[in-house]
């Protein structure tokens, strides 16, 4: 039995821990705002946080974060996921939305760490997060707003 | 007038010259580790330094020694996606070591390897652009090695996890051809002949 604390709640699950935690939020948990892409750390659909920090939940076996705060788009709360989420609304980043779940999870790992990132600071901290419909501009743009919002 | 100042000066070159060279004997001397355990020569030492350095070219020893970026495979192209070394050698926010890579091991679902530690060479250990009797002087010099004597350079071959994952590392990764412990022994040969390296 393995011990998973996601969005502040503990969930008791019977899997094994090598099982990548993609898996069991969207097929055990039916928790399905974070997306399938890849599956092999390529295209960052997946990203959600582990301590505060982006992971891929695709390539995160699930006995590594025993014990971590697991974060995914549902369970978002505070004032940077506040202000990116305002931002993309305001600037209409999303296209398809496919991507999208992860492109935000990354932002608000990027700026909780950078508070006022510059475009190298963006490009670099969102160069694993692909985007087929090609809103990167938008996404840019939206992760400047916030961080002007939150200053 | 001339002529006694420039012979003046030939002098000042040439006692200069030889007061600097025979530092840079000294220097050059006083850079070779002490000698660790077990007795050789110093052509037993160059000879096992040339047998490490087959292994040090492994792309899974030099992918992660570079200056800035990791490189990835067999075939050592650019680590896809692109992530640089940042403050701590693990990378910049967003787009850390960990993102992806596991410290407990290779990833059997998504193939993604991971060992302790997982991270980039610290800057002082890059072997990028180096020839083999570089990166020797470079490994000998306790100020680029992470401050390693004889012994703590054996452990780091003989023991370090993240070095051992280069005998385990995962499917579709060639893993380095030489038992480690044959690597061992070589390293040892190497300290013991008095950590010779090639021009
Ligand atoms: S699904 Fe995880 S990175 Fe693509
Ligand atoms: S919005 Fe369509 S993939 Fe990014």
């Amino acid at each position: 039995m393995i011990t998973l604390n996601i969005n502040g709640q503990n969930h008791d699950l019977d899997v094994e821990p090598e099982m990548p935690l993609l898996w069991v939020l969207r097929d055990r948990l039916n928790m399905t705002g974070t997306k399938f892409g890849c599956g092999v750390a390529q295209c960052g659909a997946c990203t959600v946080h582990v301590d505060g920090e982006s992971r891929r939940s695709c390539s995160t076996m699930v006995g590594d974060v025993v014990g971590s705060e697991i974060t995914t788009i549902e369970g978002l709360d505070g004032k940077v996921a506040k202000a990116v989420q305002t931002a993309w609304q305001k600037l209409d980043v999303v296209q398809c939305g496919y991507c999208q779940s992860g492109q935000i999870m990354s932002a608000i790992a990027l700026l909780s760490m950078i508070e006022k990132p510059t475009d190298a600071d963006i490009d670099a901290g969102m160069e694993g997060n692909i985007c087929r419909c090609g809103t990167y501009q938008r996404i840019r743009a939206a992760i400047h707003e916030a961080a002007k919002s939150l200053a | 007038m001339r002529f006694a100042q420039i012979c003046l000066r030939q002098f000042a070159v040439i006692s200069l010259s030889v007061v600097f060279g025979t530092a840079l004997l000294f220097w050059q001397a006083s850079n070779n580790l002490s000698h660790g355990e077990g007795t050789a020569s110093a052509a037993d030492s160059l000879k096992a330094w040339d047998k490490i350095a087959t292994v040090l070219e492994n792309p899974r020893c030099l992918n992660c020694h570079q200056v800035n970026s990791p490189l990835q495979g067999d075939e050592r192209r650019l680590h896809v996606p692109l992530v640089v070394r940042g403050e701590d050698n693990l990378g910049v926010p967003g787009m850390r070591c960990t993102t992806c890579h596991s410290q407990t091991g290779n990833n059997p679902t998504s193939s993604v390897p991971g060992a302790p530690h997982w991270s980039l060479a610290p800057l002082e250990m890059n072997w990028q652009g180096l020839s083999p009797g570089d990166i020797c002087r470079q490994l000998r010099d306790p100020k680029k090695n992470g401050n390693r004597n004889a012994e703590k350079l054996v452990t780091h071959f003989a023991e370090d996890e993240l070095v051992g994952w280069g005998w385990t590392p995962g499917k579709g990764r060639m893993p380095v051809a030489m038992p480690r412990a044959e690597l061992t022994e070589h390293v040892k040969t190497w300290l013991a002949g008095g950590s010779e390296c090639p021009k």
